[in-house]
């Protein structure tokens, strides 16, 4: 079921109704290495983890959005900006899940393609680093 | 090890290492660190003993896969819980309704067999997840649309399974109702195809839903009676164009009428969007959450007050530019009537999707799946306190007026005396043709004793719903039991046929154990306690 989107309009409201007291900064462009990692990322994490502007245009990628808050600008909420993500630290977070995100089984996403997703992250966070 | 109810631990290795020899040993789980992956995230459970836990996993690649292993299950007896993406969070997940159940994973068959531009319809593997088919249809350079629920990692089998919904045009965004054609294995591992399927040659599986004598397709909604290895689906050609406008009206007596003006038009076909009757007057502090419909006067004074309108009523339209701007003109003409009302056009957008109009749309309206609802659960507005979770509380009302202000007040006065939060309340939910559905999403946390006093408010959610003739049309599995016995005329007549087709068809009890209310002979008076 929907719930900032479709049912906005279920609901007979605005759809950019209160987005305004979502704003954050949003990172639309990045330099993406062209590795395995990336189409896995891009399938399995970005809908919920990636850069740029949610479905309404309202920064909403909910996993990035959860993760700013979280960290309060300490680090980035966007993964692929991520250093700090080596696949074994990975592996943990994807197969136990944390917060509102469930676990990953092994028949999802193989050991083997969390491993490129942490090769393709610290890749990106390096491209990204400004430095 | 777990082993599953009644099962000796050197039985139970045995039929696992039968299963190993028939999908590989990399694809049967039994240690806990796998097992984790196979809970239920949003359990009501979670973490106290009656949590609904796998005793291990086979995911099969093909068919004939799947065939063996509900063989070696059969013959040992041994319970198995299909699931298809496991995705199906807020609902079960990927967990088994009977504790001990070997999970029949099958997100690894995740082929679409056919998809035809001719004929528009679709043939799909359980596996194959909402972005996987979009995906495809991109790539392809199709024309056609799925329609798809909010969360686009589920599956096209498994969500039309469970009956759910999505939001595009009617006929299509209920997903069962665009069902054509099932293949299932059925309990004694032998292949059933529903419809045109069963003749053999025949090239209208997808084409003829009915095929000869009862329709069996029903056998497998919500059910524990087969495990679907192909499903068939019609699908939606994209339109020229989509326009959305909506119906501003400013008196509380107006709903009856409105919602009696929407029936007739969607049902003389004069739209075929989903439509929507909301009340801005009463969600002005969360767009997401109608309040209590206060007494008529005191409804009217707010609207007085706030110049917001007490209801809205809401229309979208797919197809030719000419077509849906006449529809939208008739639309209008039709509620010219009411006093003070407000025309409001929405947008309009000329399909296919410019790269623009994809960072501003509602992407389900045009069946393009995202995760953009986890948004709610965890952050959502104001001062929203990030949940572990939710579930979905989902019962069909009556499509009226009087319904819509009945439910919306039973479910507030009663949920505000249970202490039960709601962060999503919408009393009038269409994905499904005909009907109003009200939803609310109830926070989940993995705290037993929050979840301990929010079970306790849904049984009772669940009671009073069904004294009104309410009932859920699909729910978590703490649940099953508990809905199944809401809808209880003739002294259960529906749960025992249901139980006498699931003794024909799986006498030995090892499918889907529990599932929506049905239990095998074996475990039906402790229901499977």
């Amino acid at each position: 079921m929907s719930m900032r989107t479709s049912l906005f309009i279920a609901l007979g409201v605005s759809a950019l109704a209160g987005s305004a007291a979502l704003a954050q900064t949003v990172v639309r462009d990045i330099e993406r290495p062209d590795m395995p990692g990336r189409v896995v990322f891009e399938q399995q994490c970005a809908p919920c983890h990636g850069t740029g502007l949610g479905d309404d245009g309202s920064p909403t990628l909910p996993g990035t959005a959860a993760l700013d808050a979280k960290y309060g600008g300490d680090r980035p909420g966007a993964l692929e900006l991520r250093s700090d993500l080596p696949a074994p630290v990975l592996r943990v977070i994807v197969r136990r899940g944390s917060g509102a995100m469930s676990g990953f089984r092994k028949g999802e996403l193989t050991d083997e393609q969390i491993d490129q997703i942490a090769e393709y992250i610290a890749a990106t966070a390096a491209a990204n680093s400004g430095g | 090890m777990t082993t599953p109810p009644g099962m000796t631990d050197a039985d139970f290795a045995d039929g696992l290492g039968a299963m190993r020899s028939a999908v590989g040993a990399d694809w049967v789980f039994d240690q806990p660190a796998d097992l984790n992956t196979y809970r239920d995230f949003y359990s009501v459970l979670w973490g106290e003993p009656e949590e609904k836990r796998a005793s291990a996993a086979v995911a099969p690649a093909n068919v004939e896969e799947v065939q063996q292993v509900v063989r070696i299950a059969n013959e040992r007896q041994i319970p198995i819980y299909p699931i298809s993406t496991g995705r199906n969070l807020g609902y079960g997940g990927s967990a088994p309704v009977l504790s001990g159940s070997v999970v029949l994973d099958l997100k690894r068959m995740n082929r679409i067999l056919e998809v035809n531009e001719s004929n528009c319809s679709c043939l799909v593997e359980p596996g194959v997840s909402y972005f996987d088919m979009y995906r495809h249809l991109q790539e392809t350079g199709s024309k056609l649309w799925i329609d798809c629920p909010d969360p686009g990692w589920g599956s096209l089998v498994g969500n039309a399974l469970d009956s759910g919904g999505g939001y595009t045009a009617a006929g299509y965004r209920g997903h069962w109702e665009a069902v054509c054609g099932i293949e299932s294995v059925m309990a004694d591992g032998e292949v059933l195809r529903t419809g045109m399927g069963a003749l053999p040659g025949s090239e209208t599986w997808q084409q003829y839903r009915m095929g000869l004598g009862p329709c069996l397709d029903g056998l497998f909604r919500q059910s524990s009676l087969g495990v679907v290895t192909k499903m068939g689906f019609y699908m939606f050609p994209q339109p020229e164009a989509y326009l959305t406008g909506s119906i501003d009206v400013f008196r509380y007596e107006d709903l009856e009428e409105l919602v009696d003006l929407l029936n007739e038009l969607e049902y003389g076909n004069l739209f075929n969007g989903m439509p929507g009757i909301g009340s801005p007057v009463l969600s002005q502090d969360n767009p997401i959450a109608m309040t209590m419909i206060p007494p008529a006067d005191e409804m009217n004074r707010m609207v007085q007050e706030t110049g917001l309108a007490a209801w809205r009523a809401s229309f979208t339209f797919y197809g030719p530019e000419k077509v849906i701007r006449a529809q939208w003109e008739h639309v209008k003409e039709r509620h010219a009537h009411f006093q003070g009302v407000k025309f409001n056009e929405g947008d309009f957008i000329t399909l296919p999707l410019s790269a623009e109009d994809m960072e501003r749309i509602a992407k389900p309206r045009f069946g393009v799946p995202s995760l953009e609802i986890f948004f709610v659960g965890s952050r959502g507005f104001g001062n929203f306190n990030p949940s572990d979770g939710h579930i979905w509380f989902s019962a069909v009302i009556p499509r009226s007026g009087k319904g819509i202000i009945e439910a919306n007040r039973v479910m507030r006065r009663e949920c505000e005396r249970l202490g039960l939060d709601l962060f999503m309340f919408a009393p009038a939910v269409t994905c499904w043709t005909r009907s109003f559905v009200l939803f609310a999403a109830v926070p989940v946390y993995k705290d037993p004793a929050k979840n301990q006093h929010l079970r306790e408010s849904v049984r009772e959610i669940i009671d009073i719903c069904a004294q009104h003739g309410w009932g859920e049309y699909r729910c978590p599995p703490a649940f099953m039991d508990d809905v199944m016995d809401a809808y209880s005329f003739g002294d259960h007549k529906l749960r025992r046929v249901n139980e006498q087709i699931k003794d024909a068809l799986d006498p030995n009890g090892i499918l889907s154990a529990g599932r929506y209310g049905v239990w095998p002979k074996h475990l039906r008076d402790g229901r499977g306690a």
